[in-house]
């Protein structure tokens, strides 16, 4: 039986980590580093980081982040956000990722996922798919971290980018997203029953259930998530003094003065204690418990 | 004394432009190893070490290294004390052949094949191929005495390269293909996938070889490379 991975994903904008809920209306929650450090330190399986203006503006500032991370965390780091051409694809490899996230480039020049995995390999190129449901119960690809809409139809997007050579596919559910109300587990059970390739179920989760619920019905091989693990991560390290103020930091403020409201949309949990919850719900994943620290 | 640039081992990273090689080189400098990413056979015969990694299609990869004329250079580097190690494709670049897309034929170095994950575990089976992630190696003799076996290995590696990971440890996986040696002696760790068992690390004279990526494995995989580091600076004499 695989090991099934848990993979924290870092929104990133400017130098700071954020987290919006539909993927839009973001707030700052602190310094991605403090959060990269925590999540490998508890257990990570791979990290994710997602610059997530960077298809609007054009802009990729994440590199000396990458860079940073690279050098003290040696667990795969999937980066995306912006990445248009083969070059920007080894600028981020060169900088430290070890695959690269694919979306709206994919959606509008498929060739770059079969060119990306032709250069890098397969198992270097990750294709990520936002899907939206629509009125009419069918599914459609949005690109631009959620903002436009595609006109494809999700499950032959995803049959496509796998013909195309993507390594693994990550579904996240827009509507989900941020809302912190469970997986849309049936969405990605469709994606991972017909795909050969691993696929990262992604967007909804609120508490360690959600987890489980969609590696066992949705039948998850990898699972992306943000909130629950950003939540502990600020409950463990305080008000994570230090970061750069930039943005929406009202959320954060109030988390320093000790108002707990914002937590109520989430169980916090820390990824060894989801791990432990998931091994006793029969989910095979990796325990290790050698400390990260020292290396 | 701070140590130079100049006095540290070298280990070149082969470069076929197969995959990304720039974790494998910070592996190498967390250990205070200088690497080179090269494609230059000058290069890779005047280091210290040489590191064969790679993803990608085995034909695909065996087609570049021809063009780059790196066949015989590594082939030399084989057969002489230099360590030499194999990650991932670079491992099975290693063996006579695969069946990859095809018959194709390998670098001949370590005597045995590279077949499909999906031919050793059964088409009807519902498993995930490729295999991503991470999984437990078992290892299958004792890493201290492998010439007890009757194996010959160069004193270069030292111990046993994997001989600082504990048994039972979680590397990091992505593979389709896995290799089958013909001595089932040099297997040093073998992993579980879908029910099928398969070789996970070998070592053969001068060269170890692994199907897992040591430099995306936690410390576990990093004491691979410690151990690397450690068996260079014993040798490259230090001010």
């Amino acid at each position: 039986m695989a090991f099934v991975r848990i993979i924290p994903r870092i929104d990133i904008k400017g130098p700071n980590l954020v987290k919006g809920i539909h993927l839009e209306g973001l707030r700052v929650l602190g310094r991605p580093d403090v959060f990269a450090r925590y999540f490998c330190e508890s257990g990570a399986d791979e990290l994710i980081y997602m610059d997530v203006v960077a298809s609007l503006y054009g802009r990729n500032s994440l590199k000396d982040f990458i860079a940073q991370t690279s050098r003290e965390i040696f667990v795969p780091l999937t980066v995306g956000g912006g990445l248009r051409s083969l070059d920007d694809i080894r600028d981020v490899l060169r900088a430290g990722a070890d695959k690269v996230s694919l979306n709206t480039a994919a959606i509008n020049n498929p060739d770059l996922v079969a060119q990306a995995a032709r250069h890098f390999g397969s198992s270097t190129v990750l294709v990520s798919i936002e899907a939206a449901r629509q009125p009419d119960g069918s599914y459609e690809a949005y690109t631009d971290n959620g903002r436009m809409e595609s006109g494809r139809d999700v499950f032959q997007w995803a049959r496509e980018v796998e013909r195309l050579g993507a390594g693994e596919i990550m579904i996240t559910s827009i509507d989900r997203e941020g809302t912190g109300s469970g997986y849309d587990v049936e969405l990605t059970r469709r994606i991972s029953e017909s795909a050969a390739i691993p696929v990262i179920a992604c967007g909804g989760a609120g508490q360690p259930a959600d987890i489980a619920q969609v590696i066992k019905s949705g039948k998850a091989d990898a699972v992306s998530a943000a909130s629950v693990f950003h939540y502990d991560c600020i409950r463990q390290n305080g008000s994570l003094k230090g970061f750069t103020g930039e943005g929406n930091v009202e959320y954060l403020q109030q988390v320093a003065a000790g108002d707990r409201a914002g937590f109520s949309m989430v169980e916090a949990t820390s990824i060894r204690a989801l791990k432990r919850e998931l091994l006793a719900n029969g989910i095979n994943c990796r325990m290790d418990t050698e400390a990260y620290a020292k290396h | 004394m701070q140590s130079t640039d100049t006095d540290r081992p070298r280990i070149a990273i082969v470069d076929f432009g197969m995959g990304n090689l720039y974790s494998v080189k910070r592996a190498c400098e967390h250990f205070g190893l200088t690497a080179d990413i090269t494609s230059k056979s000058r290069q890779l015969q005047a280091a210290d070490a040489v590191v064969l990694p790679g993803v990608g299609a085995f034909g695909d990869a065996m087609d570049t290294l021809r063009q780059l004329d790196l066949i015989g250079p590594l082939k030399d580097i084989a057969a002489s004390p230099t360590p030499l190690l194999g990650i991932c494709l670079g491992f099975q670049l290693l063996m006579d052949g695969s069946t990859e897309f095809g018959e194709h034929r390998g670098l001949g170095i370590i005597p045995g094949v590279v077949v499909g994950l999906r031919e050793t575990i059964g088409a009807d089976s519902a498993v995930k191929i490729p295999h991503v992630g991470w999984n437990r190696i078992k290892k299958t003799r004792d890493q201290r005495q492998p010439e007890s076996e009757g194996i010959r290995v160069a004193g270069d590696w030292g111990n046993a390269p994997l001989s600082g990971v504990p048994d039972d440890a979680f590397l990091y996986f992505v593979h389709s293909y896995h290799v089958v040696p013909e001595d089932a002696r040099m297997t040093l760790a073998v992993t579980t996938y879908g029910g099928a068992e398969f070789c996970a690390a070998l070592q053969h004279a001068n060269i170890f070889a692994c199907q897992f990526h040591p430099e995306r494995s936690g410390p576990a995989g990093l004491r691979i490379y410690e151990s690397l580091a450690t068996s260079l600076t014993a040798i490259v004499p230090q001010d």
